[in-house]
């Protein structure tokens, strides 16, 4: 990232650079405010949160919350913590994010290099697809499932993050293959090379930074979907999401605010670790192509 | 050697869910999360395990249950029910409608559940004479819950009257407390104005208006003067109330910032789970004007149709350990609630508990038991939501009591 | 960009044609799951909201009664008013807050990759997690007007949650800052992305800071613009975790938006009837607004 601005061309003087990092820093604040919030509280005990000291930092300070967060608080009958949930949003998450990738790889390869009548229609048909309230897919989505024989299980939940993540894969991989010279494809068809090969050889090898946007989009919007995976998981293979809302949201009960909050931070976890490392990836992805159209 | 663990701990969960094919098993769909209640739940599963039956574990909360009901419909539709499901008065009705419910006669006559189940409960768990659930528990929401020492401090007995119970209140705000913890979310503020319905027209009026929806008694003098009292207590409560959460509500209570709380017995966990006990640190007693009568909502498993003869003999045998009274002790002492069967010994339930009982039983006898407007126990979905939009409407100031009575009858009757 | 040039194509023998073929072939699926999964549904979804659909889909018609049913509720007023307040709200802030926050950072900032990833990180988290911190800090008893007061700014004023009125406002300022950093990233690689040759040139022809901007940068930008405008609509649109986390819908119903209030009928109040008129209502709005958008930049491109 250094590299490309280090060029750039627009200068400014002391007193506007302050102001620059002053602003920059401002908001730095707004933006960790919310994630300071939970962290403080999740590491209070409880009566100094329902004495009413909630912004202030702890007078106790305690882990004890993550430990029952993970381990020991009752999600279900069983008090399991949120930890065998992880793996079942892993279980599911991995492969729904890989294949909607690869599907998208393959149809933005098509709409840009295979150029066929018909080809911005299609496009334009997939693109809308992203703006289904996913409240109205529900009830036929689990007559399909129950019909396919896969409700309830993380194969279906699987099936149903493809499906409506093809829409914004496809349109990262097409604005990103859009510009990808079409010259490199005309000299390897003329060389002889298939459809295929020159998928495989030629685009997905200098696919790199879209594939990290397009997984980075893709597992953030699988990893928190609550909706799908509690309709069509829950129990045994329910996931994370679900979990953490047993955990957080129950209506008669006593809410041990702390523990909530420790939950809620493991839930974001792979998500957080996922911006942080691979966060750099990501700008120099979108930088690459998916905003030039 | 962590990893491994994870690992283990993830397959028993995945075991608990595909181990259905080889031997009896219930999959109970369920919002009880918290964990007291969780706990609570768990004598139900060890039970069933006890006679060699297994239990996967459904839980989805949110919403009041709104979420698990739509969970359902999406198992329902997938021709895949659970086994039994948690659930709350008219739901019972409308899925033994669809014909979706296992018929428990036969288990019912077998333990003699009519004799012991109040009528009005019965009223929800059968389904044109025949049984379709089984009854967990019966909260009541007609209880104030107040703070003994602040009581004591302004000088105040417990409330007989509105009359008293606005005093008292004016009493508290004198003195710089906040009079009544309120939550304002639209199904709190519905809890309040059930007892202010019963308060101001007494169990004919809250018949009238909730149960048979005539719009005379939605739309006249009495509802006016219900919803007059609720802008009276609208008076009493602080600025930050609104989007409060019911517990932070009690959470004021017990920690002496406010004198009363409106709310169902559920409310006790907490001031229990604070250290405190009935009686003695937090009182409750009956919304005054509501003496005599209880609110109810009652949590039942409803029982799904399932072909398998294996599966409806867990089923039965589920059905059996609910009702038993070691389930029904067990899980009301930890709930706040009073158990379904009016025959239970009360010697292990708190001050509150055992008022709760020997009143749900009187007013089971004289006919002052009925189902909650505000926790869908009166009339179906539809119009329970539709007169939340009035009440919560009305309680901040959309309009004032002669327009929502209005609006009552308009809204009640665009819903049914 | 017809790749499939005949020219290329030689003789017509069984490997060329299916070469020919393949890619119709490889899109096929997509486009199959696209037609049931989304667009059947949204037939299914049209089909219900002309009849008496309750708890369970049901199939006896009652014309448009659902639609005039839904036109008489007050909620779905506030909901339609609420989402247009909202969504030009969201909108708008989240891309100047995001565009100027790219540009600040694009000007050498020592630090960009401590702060680029603060500013990112809402986006990786959902409203069940980040709801309750929120909910708390705006509400004044126990958030930013009580901390305020207790650093001795007693006339400090911040309750718009607890107001009707000012309610939704809190919803756009929780769903900026959850979007804003996304988009300052797709604009920080916007800005990446231009050519430092022309900006050079432009400055020995003294263009200030402000008219390079203005003349060269931001038009280059386009885009960005574009995708930003997307993406924002599609959260905009689908808030719905959202509200249900910092204010339930209330206080009242103030804040409905039509995701919750079309859950609500579909859903809790079983009246699905009502819910599927109210979301083909939704759709149409948004046919509405991106179906031109999209013609006009898709068929530029040609």
């Amino acid at each position: 990232m250094a590299m490309a601005s280090s060029d750039n061309a627009v200068r400014s003087s002391n007193f506007t650079r302050a102001l620059i990092y002053l602003v920059l820093i401002l908001f730095a604040l707004f933006y960790l405010l919310p994630f300071g919030i939970m962290l403080v509280n999740s590491l209070k005990p409880l009566e100094e949160i329902t004495g009413g000291n909630m912004i202030a930092l702890p007078q106790n300070w305690t882990i004890a919350p993550w430990l029952s967060a993970w381990s020991t608080a009752q999600i279900g009958v069983q008090p399991t913590g949120l930890r065998p949930y992880f793996i079942n949003s892993i279980v599911m998450a991995v492969p729904a994010v890989a294949i909607s990738t690869f599907v998208g790889a393959l149809n933005g390869y098509v709409l840009t290099k295979w150029h066929f009548r018909g080809a911005t229609w299609i496009f334009g048909l997939l693109l809308f697809s992203c703006f289904i309230p996913f409240q109205i897919v529900l009830i036929p989505m689990a007559r399909i499932l129950g019909i396919l024989n896969i409700s309830g299980t993380a194969y279906g939940l699987i099936l149903v993050h493809v499906v409506y993540g093809i829409g914004f894969s496809t349109l990262y991989f097409r604005n990103y293959y859009a510009v990808f010279p079409t010259e490199l494809v005309r000299a390897a068809q003329i060389d002889g090379a298939g459809f295929f090969q020159i998928f495989w050889r030629i685009m997905l090898p200098s696919s790199g930074p879209i594939i990290a946007v397009c997984c980075i989009w893709q597992f953030t919007n699988i990893w928190n979907d609550f909706l799908f995976g509690a309709s069509f998981a829950s129990g045994g293979s329910a996931p994370m999401t679900v979990a953490l809302n047993n955990l957080v949201n129950s209506s008669t009960g006593v809410r041990e605010y702390n523990v909530h909050f420790a939950g809620a931070i493991m839930a974001a976890g792979p998500t957080l670790l996922v911006y942080i490392v691979a966060g750099r990836y990501f700008v120099r992805g979108l930088m690459a192509g998916s905003v030039k159209g | 050697m962590t990893m491994l663990k994870k690992l283990y701990t993830g397959a028993a969960v995945l075991a608990l869910s595909t181990s259905a094919a080889v031997a009896q098993e219930v999959e109970v769909l369920h919002w009880w999360t918290s964990g007291g209640e969780a706990a609570a739940l768990n004598v139900l599963r060890e039970d069933l395990a006890g006679s060699g039956i297994g239990w996967s574990d459904m839980p989805v909360a949110g919403g009041g249950g709104s979420d698990a009901m739509t969970v359902l419909r999406a198992r329902v539709t997938a021709g895949d029910p659970p086994t039994a499901v948690q659930m709350l008065g008219f739901a019972i009705q409308d899925w033994a409608a669809e014909g979706a419910l296992a018929n428990l006669d036969a288990l019912a006559a077998e333990q003699g559940w009519n004799d012991v189940v109040p009528a009005a409960l019965q009223a929800f768990s059968t389904y044109e004479g025949s049984w379709v659930a089984a009854p967990v528990n019966v909260h009541s929401t007609n209880w104030v819950w107040a703070n003994t020492a602040l009581m004591e401090e302004l000088g105040i007995e417990q409330p007989g009257t509105w009359e008293e119970f606005v005093a008292a209140m004016q009493a508290a705000q004198d003195a710089g407390y906040t009079a009544l913890a309120h939550g304002g979310q639209a199904w709190q503020e519905a809890t309040v104005f059930d007892s202010m319905v019963m308060g101001v027209g007494g169990p004919e009026f809250y018949q009238a208006a909730f149960i048979d929806l005539d719009p005379e008694a939605l739309g006249g003098a009495q509802m006016v003067e219900a919803f007059d009292r609720m802008t009276t207590l609208r008076g009493f409560v602080d600025d930050n109330f609104s989007g409060r959460d019911w517990n932070l509500a009690s959470a004021m209570v017990f920690n002496g910032e406010a004198l009363f709380q409106i709310m169902g017995d559920w409310a006790k966990g907490e001031f229990v789970n604070a250290g405190q006990t009935a009686g003695e640190e937090f009182q409750c007693f009956r919304v005054p004007g509501t003496e005599g009568t209880v609110t109810f909502n009652s949590d039942q498993f409803a029982m799904f149709n399932v072909d398998d003869e294996a599966e409806q003999a867990s089923q039965l045998a589920m059905a059996t350990a609910v009702l038993s009274p070691e389930f029904q002790i067990a899980f009301n002492v930890v709930k706040g609630s009073v158990p379904a069967r009016t025959d239970i010994d009360p010697a292990s339930f708190d001050a509150c508990g055992q008022l709760g009982m020997a009143q749900l039983a009187e007013a089971g006898e004289s006919g002052g038991l009925f189902g909650s407007m505000a926790h869908g126990h009166a009339n179906p979905p539809s119009v329970q939501n539709a007169m939340y939009d009035v009440i919560t409407a009305h309680f901040n100031g959309e309009y004032d009591s002669a327009v929502a009575a209005e609006e009552m009858v308009a809204a009640v009757e665009l819903a049914q | 960009m017809a790749a499939t040039d005949p020219m290329l194509s030689g003789g017509a023998d069984f490997r060329t044609r299916l070469q020919n073929w393949l890619p119709k072939i490889v899109l096929a699926p997509s486009l199959a799951v696209m037609v049931i999964f989304v667009y059947g549904f949204i037939a299914f979804t049209v089909y219900l909201s002309f009849t008496d659909s309750r708890m369970l889909p049901s199939y006896g018609f009652v014309g448009f009664e659902n639609y005039s049913d839904l036109f008489q509720i007050r909620t779905w007023d506030t909901a339609v008013t609420n989402l247009a307040i909202f969504a030009s709200l969201y909108i708008v802030i989240c891309t100047i807050i995001g565009l100027m926050l790219a540009i600040l950072l694009d000007q050498k900032i020592r630090g960009e990759g401590f702060l680029r990833p603060i500013f990112l990180y809402p986006m990786a988290l959902s409203f069940i997690v980040t709801g309750t911190a929120w909910k708390w800090m705006l509400d004044p008893a126990i958030g930013l007007e009580n901390t305020m007061h207790l650093w001795g700014w007693e006339s400090f004023e911040f309750n718009w949650i607890k107001d009707g009125d000012m309610a939704i406002y809190t919803i756009v300022i929780a769903a900026v800052w959850q979007s804003s950093g996304f988009v300052m990233a797709m604009f920080l690689a916007g800005l990446r992305g231009i050519d430092n040759e022309i900006l050079k040139a432009a400055q020995m022809d003294g263009a200030s800071n402000f008219q390079l901007y203005r003349r060269i940068i931001l038009p280059q930008l386009r885009p960005a613009f574009l995708s930003a405008f997307v993406i924002l609509s599609h959260l905009a649109i689908k808030s719905y975790d959202l509200v249900i986390a910092l204010t339930g819908g209330g206080p009242g119903n103030a804040t409905a938006l039509p995701a919750t209030f079309m859950y609500s009928y579909t859903f809790t109040r079983n009246q699905m009837g009502i819910g599927a008129s109210s979301a083909v209502i939704m759709l149409m709005t948004i046919a509405a607004i991106m179906v031109p958008y999209l013609y006009a930049e898709l068929r530029e491109k040609k």
